[in-house]
C-alpha cells in the first residue's frame, strides 16, 4: 500500500527510513519512462508544480505532454526521445522509500544499463502487449541474472493497446516465465497495465477484470532491500594498510560474514597468518569499546598481532573457509567494449580490491540471450555473454559465485576502461598456500630462495622480450630498461639477439628453423634467469608468432612480449646497420621486413613506436607493465601516500 | 545496519578506493553541509587524518558566516587548506545567462587551480538526488583536458568497481556522496553531530536551504530553526533544494550547459 506523502505529521523516528531501489529494464519503446511517470504521479513523488513547468514547457515546444519528460532531464534525451543514460529518482511509499532506476532500453546503452541495473536491489522488467517478448527483453532479463537481481516483476504494458485481451495477457506470461525459470528467476508477479491511462499501477481496472492480482505499487512493496551477507564466511578485502600514525591499520569493506578481536585470520592468497588485535574507528571514542566485533557491510580497519606484510588485494577470511588460490578460472561474464575478444587476448581483471593481468586461455561458448543457445566462436564481439577460460598472471583469493556473490565476480578492464563483468563458474586452484614466485620459481640446487632474491632486487624475475622489425628501436628501449631497473636497485639482464648470435648462437642461420631455434634457447637462458630472481630483458626480431608463443610457454608466469611497433618505413629509413639496403640490393636474402614476413603479435602486453614516443615515455610504460603486474614492488610509501 | 550505516560504510569505501588508486588527490570543500559531511567521512575513513589537501574554490561572494566556519573548522580538523581565487565575471562565457555566468567563475577558478596544483582527481560532494543531470553521474567520473564531462561516452560502472585509469591531462571527479539524500546528509549530521553553518536555520520565517554565492543564492520560507525541525520539513515538502539557486533556474539547460563544461 501507498500513500501520498504529505502527511504532515511529526516525525516519530527521524532515522532515514529503509531504501529500496528498483530498475525498470525492457525494450527501448516499451514506455518504461511514461511507467515511472505515472508511478511518481499516483505516489505524489512529483510536484503539481513540476508537472505544469514541464507542460509548459511542451507547449513552447510544440509537443505534447509526455509523463516520460519527467525524466529526461538532459536535452539529447529529450530531443532522440530515448533514455541515454540511466536516470535515479525517488518517491515514497507508506514503509519505506523508493529509488527508481530508469535503465536505457537501447542496444547502444547496454553499458548504461548495466550501470543502472547492478546497483538494484529489484527489477521491474517491462513488455509491451501488442509486441510481445522481444530480443532485447530478453538480453535485459539473462543480464539481471548476470547482475544477481534475483527478485523480478514482469509488467505487461500497453494492455489498452490491445483491447485488454486476457489471451495476450497469458500468451506473454507464459512465454515469459518459461524464459526465466530456464534462467533460474522466478517473476514474483506478471501485472498486465496501461501506464499512460493508469490501470493496474496504482489501482486494478474494470478493463482487465479477469485480473486480480497485485498492481505495480504492491508489486513494489513486497520486494525486499537487499541485505549484507551476515550468514556467509567472512571476506573482507584488502583496500589499504595505513601507518598515519603508529597504528599500522588494515582497511577494507566486509563483504561477508563478520570480524572480532581475538579471531584467527588468514590472508588469500599469501596464506599469511594472525590474530585481530583490536578494531579501530574514528572518533576514538568509539573504538575499542563498541566495537569488539563488526559485520558485513561494514568499512573497518583492523591492527594485528604481529608484523606481516600483507598488500591492497588480499582477502582476509578464517582458516577453514578460506576462499580459493586461483591460478585460472571460469566465468560467465558480458562483454561492453567495441573491440572484440579472442583467445590469447590480454586484459586487467578485478576481483573485490585485487587486479591482475589476465589472458583469456579459451572461449568456450558465446551464449544467445534469445533462445539461451551456446555456440562455439572465435570472438565475443560487443554486448554478448560467454563462458571463458583466464589464466591469471598473478594468484587471487576468489570463489564459486555460488558459494559468495561479492568474491564470486570479476571485472573485466581493457585499454583502462571496465568493459565486461561476469561470474565465477569453476577455479583452478592450488591448495598450496604460497605464492607461486616461492614455490614454482626455486631451483631445486639453490639454497637461496625466490623470496630472498625477490626481497633484495626489489621485484620478481620476469622476462621482458621485445619484438618487432630490425631498426624498429628493440635494442634501444632495452638498454635503457635495463640501465633504469639496475639504478632502480634490481638485477637485470639484456640478452640482444644480435650478441647472443655472436657467441651462443653463432651456429645458426635465418631459416625458419634456425629461427625458432635462436628463440628457443633465448627463452630458454632468460627463462633460466627469471627463475633467479632476474629480469630478463631480450631483444630479438623474433618474426614468428608461433616461436613467441612457445617462448612465452616456455617461460610460463611473467613473460611479459613487447612489440616495438615502428613502422617499416621509419624502421627502413634509420636503417642503423646499413641491413635495409642490403637487402633491398638483394644482398641479403630473407631479412625481415623486405622479403621475409613478419608476424605481428595480436596481443601484445605492450605496444610501443619508437617513432611516436620519447625514448624516456617508452622506458616509463614498461617500468608501468612492470609495476602493474606486480613484478616491481611498490613501496609502502608508494600506495600509500598521494601527496 | 540502518541506511546512515549503508551509506557511512560505501562513501567511506569509495574514499579509500580514490586514495589507493589515484596520485594527487584534493577534497572540494564548499563550505556547505555536504562537503562537511564528506570531510567527516574521510576523518573516518583515514582514521582522523585527512590525507590529501581540502581546496575552497572561493569567489570571494560568499557570506561572511562561511567564512568564519572555514577558518575555524581548518584549524580544528587539522585540514591542509589550499585557497583558490576565481576569475573575474569578464572572463567567463558571456552567452550564459547572468546568475550561471556566475557559477561559471567558480569552473574557471577550478580548472586553473587543477592546473596550479597538478591534482588527477577531485573528491566532490554531489548528490543524485539534487538535480536531475546529477542524476546522471557515476562515482568515478573522468574529465577531459578542459574539465568537460561527456555524458554520452561515460564508461559503465558496477559492483563497486571504478575506472581510475586515466589519459595524460585528464583527471577524475570522484563523488563519494552521489546516494545520498538531503535528508540523509541532515539525519547523519545530527547523528554524528557535525557543525555547520547557521545560515542553514530558519530566522524571521526563512533559512537558507543550499548555500552558493550571496547575490545568486536567496532564502526559502521555513521556520525550521535546527536540524529536527529541518529533518519534519524534509518529509512534508515537494519544493526542490536548490530552488533558491538562480543559476538552475534562467534557463531550461543552464545547469546541464554548466555541467558539460566542468561544473561540479
Amino acid at each position: 500500500m501507498t500513500s501520498h506523502p504529505k502527511n504532515l505529521a511529526a516525525i516519530a523516528d527521524p532515522s532515514p527510513r529503509s531504501l529500496l531501489r528498483i530498475v525498470l529494464v525492457g525494450h527501448v519503446d516499451h514506455g518504461k519512462s511514461t511507467l515511472i511517470g505515472r508511478l511518481l504521479q499516483e505516489t505524489g513523488g512529483v510536484s503539481a508544480a513540476k508537472i505544469e513547468s514541464l507542460k509548459a514547457m511542451s507547449s513552447k515546444r510544440g509537443m505534447p505532454f509526455e509523463l516520460s519528460f519527467l525524466l529526461d532531464s538532459l536535452q539529447a534525451e529529450r530531443d532522440q526521445g530515448i533514455t541515454i543514460d540511466t536516470s535515479e529518482i525517488r518517491f515514497r511509499t507508506n514503509d519505506r522509500d523508493v529509488a527508481l532506476i530508469d535503465a536505457p532500453g537501447h542496444t547502444e546503452f547496454l553499458r548504461n544499463m548495466i550501470t543502472g541495473a547492478a546497483r538494484a536491489d529489484a527489477a521491474l522488467l517491462l513488455i509491451d502487449a501488442a509486441e510481445g517478448v522481444r530480443e532485447q527483453t530478453r538480453r535485459h532479463a539473462y543480464l539481471l541474472h548476470l547482475l544477481g537481481v534475483r527478485q523480478v516483476a514482469v509488467i505487461v504494458n500497453k494492455m489498452d493497446r490491445v483491447g485488454f485481451d486476457e489471451q495476450v495477457y497469458r500468451s506473454i506470461s507464459s512465454e515469459i516465465s518459461t524464459y526465466l525459470e530456464n534462467l533460474g528467476l522466478l517473476a514474483s508477479e506478471i501485472v498486465p497495465i496501461s501506464a499512460r491511462e493508469g490501470d493496474g499501477v496504482a489501482k486494478l481496472s474494470d478493463r482487465a477484470a479477469w485480473y486480480r492480482g497485485p498492481t505495480v505499487l504492491q508489486a513494489i512493496d513486497a520486494f525486499s532491500p537487499a541485505r549484507p551477507a551476515e550468514d556467509l564466511a567472512l571476506r573482507l578485502p584488502v583496500q589499504a594498510v595505513y601507518k598515519f600514525d603508529d597504528r599500522r591499520i588494515i582497511a577494507g569493506r566486509i563483504e561477508a560474514g563478520r570480524i572480532a578481536v581475538g579471531d584467527e585470520i588468514v590472508f588469500q592468497p599469501s596464506g599469511k597468518t594472525a590474530i585481530v588485535r583490536s578494531i579501530e574507528a574514528w572518533p576514538p571514542s568509539a573504538a575499542n569499546t563498541e566495537h569488539a566485533h563488526r559485520e558485513a557491510g561494514h568499512s573497518v580497519g583492523i591492527t594485528l598481532d604481529r608484523e606481516i606484510f600483507v598488500e591492497r588485494g588480499e582477502i582476509v577470511a578464517t582458516g577453514a573457509t578460506r576462499p580459493k588460490i586461483a591460478r585460472s578460472l571460469r566465468a560467465r561474464i558480458f562483454w561492453l567494449a567495441d573491440e572484440p575478444l579472442y583467445a590469447g587476448a590480454n586484459l586487467t581483471l578485478r576481483l573485490a580490491t585485487a587486479s591482475t593481468k589476465a589472458r583469456i586461455a579459451a572461449i568456450h561458448s558465446v551464449i544467445d540471450p534469445g533462445n539461451l543457445s551456446q555456440t562455439v566462436h572465435a570472438t565475443v564481439n560487443n554486448n554478448e555473454v560467454a563462458e571463458l577460460e583466464f589464466g591469471l598472471f598473478q594468484p587471487l583469493g576468489a570463489d564459486l559465485y555460488t558459494v559468495n556473490p561479492k568474491t564470486g565476480r570479476i571485472v573485466l578492464e581493457h585499454g583502462g576502461r571496465i568493459a565486461g563483468g561476469g561470474l565465477i563458474l569453476s577455479v583452478g586452484s592450488d591448495e598450496t598456500p604460497l605464492r607461486p614466485a616461492n614455490r614454482a620459481v626455486t631451483p631445486v640446487a639453490s639454497t637461496v630462495s625466490a623470496a630472498e632474491r625477490n626481497s633484495r632486487n626489489g621485484h620478481e624475475g620476469a622476462v621482458l622480450w621485445f619484438t618487432g622489425l630490425p631498426g624498429s628501436g628493440k635494442s634501444t628501449i632495452a638498454r635503457s630498461i635495463e640501465r633504469r631497473i639496475f639504478d632502480l636497485g634490481g638485477a637485470p639482464l639484456l640478452l640482444d639477439g644480435d650478441t647472443m648470435r655472436a657467441g651462443l648462437n653463432n651456429d645458426l642461420g635465418f631459416a625458419n628453423s634456425d629461427r625458432a631455434e635462436n628463440v628457443r634457447r633465448l627463452a630458454e637462458v632468460s627463462s633460466l634467469l627469471a627463475k633467479n630472481g632476474s629480469i630478463a630483458i631480450t631483444a630479438a626480431i623474433s618474426p614468428v608468432a608461433a616461436d613467441r608463443a612457445m617462448a612465452r610457454e616456455l617461460v610460463g608466469e611473467r613473460f611479459f612480449e613487447i612489440h616495438v611497433a615502428t613502422p617499416l618505413e621509419v624502421c627502413e629509413q634509420r636503417d642503423p646497420k646499413g641491413l635495409y639496403k642490403r637487402a633491398r640490393a638483394g644482398e641479403i636474402k630473407g631479412f625481415t621486413g623486405v622479403d621475409a614476413i613478419y608476424e605481428v603479435p595480436k596481443a601484445p602486453d605492450l605496444t610501443l613506436r619508437t617513432d611516436e614516443l620519447p625514448l624516456e615515455t617508452a622506458v616509463a610504460r614498461v617500468i608501468d607493465l612492470l609495476r602493474d603486474t606486480g613484478v616491481l614492488k611498490r613501496t609502502e610509501t608508494d600506495t600509500n601516500t598521494t601527496i | 545496519m540502518n541506511r546512515l550505516d549503508e551509506l557511512e560504510a560505501r562513501s567511506i569505501y569509495v574514499l579509500r578506493e580514490a586514495f589507493a588508486r589515484l596520485n594527487r588527490l584534493a577534497l572540494l570543500w564548499s563550505l556547505g553541509k555536504d562537503s562537511n559531511v564528506m570531510i567527516w567521512l574521510a576523518r573516518k575513513a583515514f582514521f582522523g587524518h585527512v590525507p590529501f589537501p581540502v581546496m575552497h574554490v572561493d569567489t570571494g561572494k560568499k557570506f561572511p558566516e562561511m567564512y568564519a566556519f572555514r577558518d575555524r573548522y581548518a584549524v580544528e580538523w587539522n585540514l591542509d587548506l589550499k585557497l583558490e581565487p576565481c576569475p573575474g565575471i569578464e572572463e567567463v562565457d558571456q552567452t550564459l545567462p547572468p546568475a550561471a555566468r556566475s557559477a561559471a567563475r567558480k569552473t574557471e577558478g577550478l580548472k586553473r587551480a587543477l592546473q596550479k596544483h597538478g591534482f588527477d582527481g577531485l573528491i566532490a560532494g554531489i548528490r543524485r538526488d539534487e538535480e536531475p543531470t546529477r542524476a546522471k553521474e557515476r562515482v568515478f567520473s573522468p574529465r577531459g583536458n578542459q574539465g568537460a564531462w561527456n555524458v554520452r561516452e561515460q564508461p559503465p560502472e558496477f559492483w563497486d568497481q571504478f575506472n581510475a585509469s586515466l589519459p595524460l591531462g585528464t583527471h577524475m571527479r570522484i563523488h563519494p556522496i552521489l546516494q545520498w539524500t538531503e535528508y540523509d546528509i541532515w539525519a547523519y549530521t545530527q547523528r554524528e553531530k557535525i557543525p555547520v553553518i547557521s545560515l542553514y536555520f530558519a530566522k524571521n520565517g526563512k533559512r537558507y536551504r543550499s548555500l552558493g554565492d550571496q547575490d545568486i543564492t536567496s532564502p526559502v520560507a521555513s521556520s525550521a530553526a535546527d536540524i529536527p525541525e529541518i529533518l519534519t520539513e524534509l518529509r512534508a515538502t515537494d519544493v526542490p533544494e536548490r530552488a533558491g539557486r538562480a543559476m538552475d533556474h534562467e534557463a531550461e539547460d543552464s545547469f546541464e550547459r554548466l555541467r558539460v563544461a566542468g561544473y561540479l
